[in-house]
């Protein structure tokens, strides 16, 4: 083992029934170092963070810590014992806990514990940490972000030597991810080597001292961050050189019918119990626009309540000029709109459901109770997205679960498309894919909106939506503050709009 | 609007254990202060409660483990059929096979333990589910009851006996009766036994690393995982303790009623459970107290006690009376919930 | 030759691997062990009845008999997990309300009547009312107030025998036209069963409903992701209450049965346990009692299973009381030999030991 590393992997081998998830992969992490690991979905980063984290048992290879020499990890125990605390991207923590519980428990020693000093212990951990949480606070009670910081709390008070950082960014603002960032050279300075698996570029450039790149399963190179630039990144990542992005929006041009001036959908003073202040939006035909603005501003309550997927408390709707009346999802469908959910796991995907079964279900839904389709139509639909979409999956009979994160979301893309709506709300499309798809993703929008669909695109990654829309209504603190159109449309001005005019 | 935040902010503020806590303990004092009121008689006296204890000591036991068992996301159905078992076993041992006392006590655990292994197996380390696991363990241990002896019996061993009606008086808390006589308030043993195990529980539960575990696996067992906690050893263990109690809480109902039959403890997993609930645990694993299950068993003998000095028949209301206070509070419980729930989101 | 061994294999691995492996093995096991013990289990003989009827009689009748209301409580049940994740647990209470009430209509509230007070098909459809009511109680509870299933179906597992008592004032009222009889028993001139009938026709009803509407689609989505239904336009909540509503149907079609045999009632013993075979049948056909995917065939296939062993204890010489002990150790082992993990383990050494013949 070489000095000046924490953690060498080697050779390590993993594979699931009939997909060969790591095959012959090192990984090194030095000693206060920020390392990077890249790869599409499906390229192995989370197989090899089991691997080492024990959730999964390898196949072969050998994990060598410093100090340690060859160790066996077989649990999550196993690998807190050796000095590996991790963080997930969805919060591994027990709401029914406080705090301080989920701090500390298993990692005291002995069968009783003194929670006065435990409590007395957090709080200072979380003051330190100027984490808004109070130690005796029952987890459920706090925001996702401060269970999240909570998360990263334990971690870091753990005498770890290797810190893994599984997306934690994910659900994080802008002010957060800083502070975060502040944490992470914090410790990189006390000796700990950090692995930060993300998939916000902008961040890796940041942060990050070396990068990892994985795909397919297998190694494609170990790299220091200045010697890689962006662009070979991304394409190391697909194993292609990647075309510019930032031309897709001048390739297709935009809807040119007659009426494209004719407002399809317009809410006036719209209104949900999600907690956003009335607001008024309306879209045109054909066009491409979207909500911006940091986490938790009310960009998704916003299309929520257009789609009725939260209680509505008032103000009105109209279609087409004419007005109609939308509780519920159902009513939404019937009207046309279709809403593509945040949450892919909790709300988008059915699991346990066939690709099939996921891809007809809203148009199934639509059709009515007692007109189901024939099994023949079924799966001429099915094949029809799966391949005008490029769903990779064995068939259009395996569990949807089965899927990586990607083809997931395009199989639930492939169900509002069957539904052909007059109008798409896309939100969060692109996140936690890879960056194929996502610019599969970006490219049709652009197309479905020259065939004349309207689309609402919303995204955390402002270049994304740039790319994409030609209106962008800003919001903050749950209440629209502007629109940018045309010449608007720049990151400065979306900065400038979402701190508030006073910081321009 | 004032007020209204600040109710919110005591709602959310609580815990969900110690909000479901208070309501149970809040309507229990409700129930008795009024069926003194209304009913007065024998609810004035001290005895009238010592006697719900001493009735129900074994129901105290049973239920703390299916508390434990609850709290850590699991159930088991067989605590009743374990119950039995014991009965007949012990009562089998110590009358036909000329049996000690200790030797009777070492059977219970036994069989409890027993029972802890196999379930506990089963549920913690193949990933059945509890609900199937125990159904079968119900069956089985219904079934073995008759195998071991068909017809039921009154134990007629003296050394039990004296056991069995050895009264521990309770100082300061009897009554004078019509004849000017003072009669002392009393408890059996297996009163002493039940409120032991209850405080044993309630320190490990809230101050031990083993409890709070329990906590995290009915919370969340993947998390839990992540945590570092052993999951499945602290399923076997729930499960162990849940059955242990079973084997104690049917030598302790054995004790109370000195014989041995294969109707015994009848239906009581659903009173273990229903006492659960009423004491604030929530099947979905993660919440409940074990005071909170203490006061659930009170809260339902009460009720029951209430129903049979109104005259009502016996056999035909309980079940009813029952199900109706398991259905108030499971709906209390529902609103409670689904309110705090809206409080933290906004 | 390798590409034989993967056929092979592969046809094992979805042999195992199919819902209807286990119900398919633990029946054929069973009557192995019965043509062991008695080469003549299988043999059907046509009698006649005390009526002087010609009836069929053996095993196997008796086992598609008395297998019958299992059968059709399994449809509802397999319906219920599907969609809620839970299981009702007082389907044998509610068969004693719903009996019990067909039972008021028909006798009229006297406990020795002479002739009906209403015509059987009324006394059927108050009891079809009865048991969706008390489906419709269930469902507001878990639907509704989203209290586990178990637990909500706890209130009426405890009082609904009580309530059926009440219903007929603690009496027993017995039916005094043998003509009720035949819903149980035989239909003069026919030696099948009526019940096999009864069971059948539920089978088609379900097997139409499953194929002209989305039912199956929509509880199996309802049970797998809430959530993600409600965005997709479907209401769950009403998905979960029809469920138990399509039980509580089940649950009168059942004791209809149950009091025809009789042509009383037994309070405290009619249907006892029923509630536990029907949800081993429903765990037996390999369905989870988690929720999501079901096979309706597995779950009635799985009641049968449960009546054959049922019988075959009894043939045994099996008490009654001690059947149950029997029963326990061999769905234990049902459950332990499903078990994922079990079978995961097993599979391979499967793959072990093909290894070792492909060295060899």
């Amino acid at each position: 083992m070489e000095e000046n590393r924490v953690l060498e992997m080697r050779g390590i081998n993993k594979s699931f029934p009939g997909v060969k998830a790591l095959q012959n992969v090192d990984f090194n992490l030095g000693k206060g170092e920020i390392h990077a690991l890249m790869g599409e979905n499906g390229a192995g980063k989370s197989t090899l963070i089991k691997v080492l984290t024990g959730v999964y048992s390898k196949d072969s290879g050998t994990i060598s810590l410093q100090g340690k020499g060859e160790v066996a990890i077989h649990s999550p125990q196993d690998a807190q014992k050796n000095g590996i605390s991790t963080v997930y991207q969805e919060i591994t923590l027990c709401p029914n806990l406080t705090v301080a519980e989920n701090m500390f428990i298993g990692r005291t020693q002995g069968a009783i514990t003194n929670w006065k000093k435990i409590n007395e212990d957090a709080d200072k951990l979380l003051q330190n940490l100027d984490i808004p949480a109070k130690a005796t606070q029952q987890l459920s009670n706090c925001s996702i972000a401060v269970q999240q910081m909570v998360a990263i709390a334990r971690a870091v008070d753990m005498e770890c030597e290797v810190l893994i950082l599984d997306e934690p960014t994910s659900s994080l603002d802008e002010q957060e991810v800083e502070k975060l960032f502040n944490l992470m050279r914090n410790l990189k300075e006390r000796g700990v080597g950090i692995i930060f698996v993300t998939h916000f570029l902008d961040q890796v450039y940041e942060v990050c001292d070396k990068i990892t790149v994985l795909r397919d399963g297998q190694l494609v190179g170990e790299y220091e961050i200045k010697d890689l630039p962006r662009v070979q990144l991304v394409a190391k990542m697909l194993g292609k050189e990647m075309d510019d992005l930032s031309d897709i929006k001048g390739e297709s041009g935009g809807y040119e019918g007659g009426d494209a001036n004719e407002k399809i959908f317009e809410a006036s003073a719209l209104q949900s119990d999600a907690g956003i202040k009335p607001f008024d939006f309306y879209i045109k035909k054909g066009e491409v626009n979207g909500f911006t603005g940091l986490l938790g501003s009310g960009r998704s309550e916003c299309v929520r309540a257009i789609f009725g997927a939260d209680r509505v408390l008032g103000g009105t709707v109209k279609m087409h000029g004419k007005e109609v009346k939308i509780n519920k999802p159902l009513d939404a469908m019937k009207n046309g709109i279709a809403y593509l959910p945040e949450d892919r796991k909790v709300d988008g995907i059915i699991g346990d459901l066939s690709v099939r079964d996921n891809i007809i279900l809203a148009l199934q839904v639509l059709k009515g109770f007692f007109k189901p389709f024939s099994k023949a139509q079924a799966y001429a639909f099915a094949d029809e997205y799966i391949k005008k979409l490029n769903i990779k999956t064995a068939s259009a009979d395996t569990p949807i679960k089965s899927l990586s994160g990607g083809n997931q979301q395009k199989v639930i893309l492939a169900r509002w498309l069957l539904m052909h709506p007059e109008y798409l709300i896309l939100d969060e499309p692109t996140r936690g894919i890879d960056v194929g798809t996502k610019v599969d993703i970006q490219k049709l929008v652009l197309e479905l909106a020259k065939d004349g669909m309207s689309v609402t695109f919303i995204s955390s990654e402002t270049d994304e939506m740039l790319r994409t829309c030609s209106r962008l209504v800003v919001m903050r603190d749950r209440k629209v503050v502007g629109e940018l159109a045309g010449g608007d449309l720049t990151q400065n001005k979306i900065m400038s709009t979402i701190a508030g005019e006073s910081k321009v | 609007m004032n007020t209204s935040k600040e109710k919110k902010g005591f709602l959310s503020g609580m815990n969900d254990t110690n909000l479901l806590l208070t309501i149970t303990i809040v309507i229990f004092f409700l129930m008795y202060i009024g069926a003194i009121v209304f009913q007065g008689g024998g609810f004035t006296k001290p005895q009238m409660f010592f006697n719900i204890l001493n009735s129900n000591a074994a129901l105290i036991i049973t239920a703390c483990g299916m508390s434990v068992v609850m709290i850590s996301g699991g159930i088991d159905i067989s605590v009743g059929g374990v119950v039995a078992l014991v009965s007949m076993c012990c009562a089998v041992y110590l009358d036909y096979h000329d049996g000690s006392i200790f030797g009777s006590i070492l059977i219970a655990l036994g069989i409890g333990v027993a029972y802890g292994i196999v379930q506990g197996f089963l549920v913690a380390y193949l990933d059945i589910q509890p609900f199937i696991v125990s159904l079968a363990g119900m069956f089985f241990a219904r079934g073995m009851t008759t195998i071991v002896n068909t017809a039921p019996f009154n134990v007629a061993d003296e050394e039990f006996t004296a056991l069995k009606l050895t009264r521990i008086y309770v100082p300061g808390m009897g009554t004078v009766n019509k004849k000017g006589i003072y009669v002392p308030a009393y408890v059996e043993i297996g009163v002493i036994v039940a409120l032991i195990i209850v405080v044993l529980l309630f320190v490990v539960l809230r101050w031990t690393k083993l409890g709070r575990s329990f906590y995290a696996v009915g919370g969340n067992k993947q998390s839990a995982l992540m945590l570092g906690i052993n999951v499945q050893r602290t399923k076997f263990i729930s499960h162990m303790i849940c059955s242990v109690l079973a084997g104690i809480g049917g030598y302790v109902y054995f004790l109370h009623v000195g014989s041995g039959s294969a109707s015994h403890a009848m239906g009581m997993e659903m009173n273990a459970i229903a006492s659960s609930i009423i004491g604030g645990t929530m099947l979905t694993g993660g919440v409940g107290n074990i005071v909170g299950t203490l006061f659930g068993v009170l809260s339902l003998s009460t009720i029951q006690n209430i129903v049979a000095s109104a005259g009502l028949d016996q056999a035909w209301w309980t079940g009813i009376t029952i199900a109706a206070m398991l259905c108030v509070f499971l709906l209390i419980q529902s609103v409670v919930m689904a309110q705090k729930k809206k409080a933290v989101k906004n | 030759m390798s590409k034989i061994e993967k056929n092979e294999q592969s046809f094992l691995k979805r042999l195992v691997s199919n819902q209807l492996f286990i119900p398919v093995i633990a029946l054929l096991l069973l009557s192995v062990i019965n043509l062991i013990n008695d080469p003549g289990f299988f043999r059907i003989t046509l009698g006649t009845n005390n009526a002087g009827n010609p009836v069929l009689s053996g095993y196997l009748i008796t086992i598609l008999d008395y297998g019958s209301e299992l059968g059709i409580l399994a449809i509802g049940m397999t319906l219920v997990t599907a969609a809620s994740g839970g299981q009702d647990i007082s389907v044998g209470a509610t068969i004693a309300i719903a009996g019990s009430a067909m039972l008021r209509i028909l006798c009229g509230g006297v406990s020795r009547p002479t002739e009906l007070a209403a015509p059987v098909i009324v006394a059927f459809l108050v009891a079809c009312v009865v048991g969706m009511l008390c489906g419709a109680f269930n469902g507001m509870l878990v639907a509704v107030f989203k209290i586990q299933p178990m637990i909500a179906t706890l209130i009426l597992f405890t009082a609904g025998r009580s309530i059926a008592a009440w219903i007929n004032n603690n009496e027993l009222p017995i039916v005094p036209d043998p003509k009720f009889g035949y819903f149980g028993g035989f239909i003069p001139g026919i030696p099948i069963p009526t019940t096999v009938f009864i069971v059948i026709a539920c089978i088609i009803v379900i097997a139409l409903v499953l194929k002209f509407t989305n039912l199956g689609l929509y509880t199996q989505a309802v049970g797998i992701n809430e959530s993600s239904s409600r965005l997709n336009g479907i209401n769950p909540t009403f998905i979960k209450f029809l469920s138990f509503v399509i039980l509580g149907l089940c649950v009168a079609v059942a004791a209809l049965i149950k009091v025809s045999r009789l042509s009383t009632i037994n309070y405290s013993v009619i249907a006892k346990d029923i509630e536990m075979d029907a949800i081993l049948a429903v765990a037996l056909g390999g369905n989870s009692l988690s929720g999501g995917k079901f096979n309706m065939w597995a779950s009635i296939l799985g009641a049968y299973v449960i009546q054959f062993l049922t019988t075959t204890l009894y043939k045994f010489n099996v008490s009654s009381d001690a059947l149950a002990a029997y029963k326990a150790v061999v769905v234990i082992l049902l459950v332990v030999f499903s078990a994922p993990k079990v079978r995961e383990y097993m599979s391979g050494l499967a793959k072990k030991a093909t290894a070792k013949k492909g060295v060899a």
